[in-house]
């Protein structure tokens, strides 16, 4: 290792020499490879603020056990199962009490534009806290009267008004179906790509927005368990128990189960997938083009390196020099575009889109791969240079 | 400029031997013989000029005793070494010892005068970065560029590219040094120049050269003259001894 670094020490940095040199055809690499990068950068931020922002609301029930209908696709799509259920789970060794939980898409009209979006509408007993959302929990009591519900503060669209009334004190109404709500109450909790916000109040109101819902068809079912049980234990003993119209889940299974169905049976995971495959080989061919440009032009001089003793693996350790450095330039700006173009979405869709560690890593390591992967290609080209004609 | 003391010890058996030598182009039906049954002998610190009508194979047989090419058929047994059978990588190490002068200067654009110089001293392993620059600088000082060390070949002449082409050539200070036509591309003063300063420098270090070359007005400085016709090595024509 020592001689190694001592190698490189008295080495001419012929790759950085010759990048710097053509100035014009460097400035073209590093501009591919932070296209590249965006690309990358951009698809994965969205695949994760789809994860994230549609799994948020499993993530947030607070439960030991999830109970849903074995015909339930995700929270959009729950399907329903008879609350019947629900008793008999009590029956089970470990489990304490057994509530209901209502989740539906209702659409609403949007007090300011007049235009109806779509909203989720959760309802559950106002007893007890259900969702880990700190706002919510100290205003259940508002949520006990007829018709008052609490609505997303972090909802896409325009609520500037709303949220002003709201937050002075006013009870705003708007439409819902054919009936009238109170918005007595705000709280954040933000936007997914499915439903534009969240409306939650108590079971009884939320039955009253949905009058063909019958209340002993519910959609989910909160366990809850007696200390000193596992979730796991008690999950496997419900399944036996329980008849097979519901499934049955850990609090985190039940996050899973979101993460699950979207990523194998949505297309747009894949779509994101691709997306990223696509910036991938977009590096490649503008890389592996600047490369062989490089090694062409070089030929001539490869070959009387090659004449005065130098070996291919010299020669090959300049094209991946040139390959590295154009990966790590390249990657700078790469990495800070993005910055700016999450926070312009983000700010756009009041989605979760924000940059990660991990995610700048692995697109590292991406981009490293892409300069490897053009450098191996465009090294093919050595083998032309040769120095036998060179006289 | 120290002289070479490598030089010394192989005085006593030939730089270049070269016996019953043929080579091939081409495969089956299209094989031709380039060279025929070629016998040389070159002492150490001898200049030769190889010359001859195009085509006759004189770079043929300079590429082979530069190690650029295996020996196909006979022997070349260059600074003692046989090359008859060695492995390309052998080759590679070889050239090592070889100084290369080409037609066109060959010098890469992206260096300076002193990093396209420095080159040829990287190549060996021993030297430290502060005498590679040492002896770079001192190279250059001898052609006659101490002033241009920091010049991309984009700004130097013809003559002045081809000058740091030979100091690249001889900063390592090699044993043997080929040359091909290093004055096809320049004028007669600035070719002469060139050549003046190839010689001066190949007595002080005590190197070989051989040199093809179809330049009569440079054939003065050669110990001895090689003709070569047809792939075979030939009596020189009259009209050239006259030259000499």
């Amino acid at each position: 290792m020592l001689g190694f670094l001592k190698q490189l020490q008295r080495r001419t940095p012929l790759g950085w020499l010759q990048l710097s040199r053509h100035k014009g055809r460097f400035i073209v690499a590093i501009s591919g490879i932070a296209f590249a990068d965006i690309l990358m950068f951009m698809q994965l931020g969205f695949q994760n603020s789809l994860f994230e922002s549609n799994t948020k609301l499993n993530s947030a029930i607070l439960a030991d056990i999830v109970l849903v209908s074995s015909q339930a696709k995700n929270t959009q799509n729950l399907s329903s199962f008879p609350r019947n259920r629900l008793l008999e789970a009590s029956d089970v060794p470990g489990v304490k009490t057994a509530e209901p939980m209502y989740i539906g898409m209702v659409s609403w009209r949007n007090i300011e534009t007049r235009k109806k979006v779509q909203v989720q509408a959760i309802g559950f007993n106002p007893a007890k806290p259900a969702l880990d959302i700190p706002e919510v929990n100290t205003q259940l009591d508002k949520i006990q009267l007829p018709d008052n519900f609490l609505f997303d503060k972090a909802a896409r669209g325009e609520y500037d008004q709303l949220y002003s009334k709201v937050e002075a004190g006013q009870d705003v109404s708007t439409e819902v179906g054919r009936r009238t709500v109170t918005v007595s109450g705000l709280f954040k909790f933000g936007a997914s790509f499915a439903a534009d916000g969240i409306l939650i109040s108590s079971d009884n109101n939320y039955l009253r927005l949905f009058p063909q819902q019958q209340a002993s068809s519910i959609n989910v079912g909160l366990i809850y368990l007696q200390p000193g049980y596992k979730p796991d234990e008690v999950v496997t003993r419900l399944q036996a128990h329980l008849p097979d119209d519901v499934k049955v889940l850990t609090q985190e299974g039940f996050v899973q189960f979101e993460f699950d169905v979207l990523n194998e049976e949505s297309p747009i995971a894949v779509i994101f997938t691709f997306g990223v495959a696509m910036g991938f080989f977009i590096g490649v061919i503008i890389v592996y083009q600047i490369l062989s440009t490089d090694v062409n032009s070089h030929l001539k001089e490869y070959a009387t390196f090659k004449a005065m003793g130098y070996g291919n693996n010299y020669l090959l350790g300049v094209i991946f020099e040139e390959a590295i450095i154009i990966a790590t330039v390249g990657f700078i700006p790469g990495f800070f575009i993005p910055l700016g173009l999450y926070h312009l979405a983000a700010a756009a869709t009041n989605l979760p889109i924000y940059m990660t560690v991990s995610r700048a890593i692995m697109v590292f390591i991406l981009t490293i791969i892409v300069c490897a992967i053009s450098g191996a290609i465009a090294t093919q080209k050595l083998q032309s240079a040769d120095p036998a004609d060179m006289f | 400029m120290n002289s070479n003391f490598n030089g010394e010890k192989f005085s006593s058996q030939p730089a270049i031997s070269i016996h019953n030598l043929n080579h091939y182009f081409g495969k089956g039906q299209l094989r031709k013989q380039a060279l025929f049954d070629i016998n040389l002998e070159i002492q150490a610190g001898e200049i030769i000029i190889m010359t001859g009508p195009s085509g006759s194979g004189k770079t043929t047989l300079l590429t082979i005793c530069g190690g650029l090419r295996s020996v196909q058929e006979g022997s070349a047994k260059i600074l003692g070494k046989e090359l008859y059978g060695t492995s390309a990588k052998q080759l590679t190490i070889a050239r090592r010892k070889h100084g290369y002068i080409f037609q066109a200067h060959n010098l890469h654009g992206s260096l300076t005068a002193l990093q396209n110089v420095r080159m040829g001293l990287e190549v060996h392993p021993h030297l430290s970065p502060q005498e590679m620059h040492k002896k770079s600088i001192e190279i250059l000082e001898i052609v006659g560029l101490g002033e241009r060390v920091n010049y991309y070949p984009d700004d130097l002449s013809g003559g002045q590219k081809q000058r740091v082409a030979i100091a690249r050539a001889l900063v390592s200070q090699p044993l043997i040094v080929l040359a091909d036509e290093p004055t096809a591309a320049l004028d007669k003063k600035t070719g002469r120049d060139v050549v003046d300063i190839m010689q001066k420098l190949a007595k002080e270090q005590g190197c070989t050269i051989l040199m093809v070359t179809h330049d009569n007005r440079i054939l003065d400085i050669a110990d001895r003259i090689v003709y070569m016709e047809d792939g075979r090595l030939a009596p020189l024509p009259e009209s050239m001894e006259l030259a000499h």
